[in-house]
């Protein structure tokens, strides 16, 4: 089975304040030298047969209209590893 | 007989009791809808409450927007009906698009829970007209997840036509764009917050104020007067 992933991410001037409360907690736990920090989600689908283009556009159209709000957020996808 | 008013329960919703009790103190007639009903039940208008439905997961509403009983909601409104979004009934509302922009988290990251005052900016909505424009009122407030954003040609775009409905005073308490804390569709029918105008409908609990009723005296003069 094929593994595609889709990573969502909020645009990039929306306001992160979980990724600025992570990013103050680093100098405190030792952790040097990062500027700035984002967090998203990120969901692995794991398709059914052929992860052809019709099947890609599906999870498209799914990242789209449900893992992601396009108002607030991007999206990417992507096939993992070799399969394709 | 009296206009009825729907109100709906999807799994996690947590203020249908105290909306339901809100449309009856104000004379209207609640009506009961699941998520999972496929009709409206006739009602004459819908209030979709607080709480975390479904949990809140994937994002708040963004789980509800898509059950049976949310199809209808979405096709009323089209049409007119009078919807109300409370909360986390405002999320759906937006997760939805029936509005425009969406609900983040905190800029503090905390749960906030107090009495919030707001000025009633549009008193023109079916859900507002028995307040003046202007108004202050003091109504709860708790949510985690209340921070109102959109593009800003979104927000050049509701102040121009009058679409932001309440706006909180006295601080901005999540990060709100510009003091944002409801907004109304076009056409006036469909409104949405995040603070909660169905806790402060009677003396005896909450603020003590009865700064909420409002919005049921509004549409059920809508009602009875349609």
């Amino acid at each position: 089975m094929a593994r595609v992933v889709v990573d969502v991410m909020l645009k990039p001037e929306i306001l992160d304040p979980q990724g600025q409360a992570v990013q103050r907690a680093l100098p405190r736990l030792g952790f040097a030298g990062i500027a700035d920090v984002r967090q998203g989600k990120r969901f692995e689908l794991e398709v059914e047969g052929p992860v052809d283009d019709a099947a890609l556009a599906r999870i498209h159209e799914m990242a789209e209209t449900f893992l992601a709000n396009t108002v607030i957020e991007d999206f990417t996808v992507k096939v993992d590893g070799e399969a394709r | 007989m009296t206009a009825r008013v729907g109100v709906i329960t999807f799994p996690g919703t947590l203020d249908d009791r105290d909306t339901q009790r809100a449309v009856r103190i104000a004379g209207l007639e609640p009506v009961s809808l699941w998520h999972r009903d496929k009709d409206l039940k006739q009602v004459d208008a819908v209030i979709l409450p607080g709480g975390f439905s479904y949990g809140d997961y994937l994002r708040a509403g963004a789980i509800s927007r898509f059950s049976p009983v949310m199809e209808k909601v979405i096709e009323g409104a089209r049409e007119g009906l009078p919807v109300l979004g409370i909360c986390n009934g405002f999320q759906v509302l937006t997760e939805s698009h029936l509005l425009p922009g969406a609900m983040l988290r905190n800029n503090h990251l905390h749960f906030i829970c107090r009495d919030q005052k707001l000025r009633v900016e549009n008193a023109d909505t079916a859900w507002t007209s028995d307040y003046e424009a202007g108004q202050e009122i003091s109504v709860p407030l708790k949510n985690i997840d209340g921070r109102y954003v959109a593009d800003e040609r979104t927000l050049d775009e509701l102040e121009a036509e009058g679409r932001v409905a309440f706006r909180y005073l006295d601080g901005n308490p999540n990060g709100s764009l510009r003091d944002i804390a409801g907004i109304t569709n076009a056409a006036g029918n469909v409104v949405g917050l995040m603070p909660h105008p169905e806790h402060a409908v009677e003396p005896l609990v909450g603020t003590g104020r009865t700064d909420g009723l409002g919005f049921f005296t509004s549409i059920l003069k809508k009602l009875v007067n349609a």
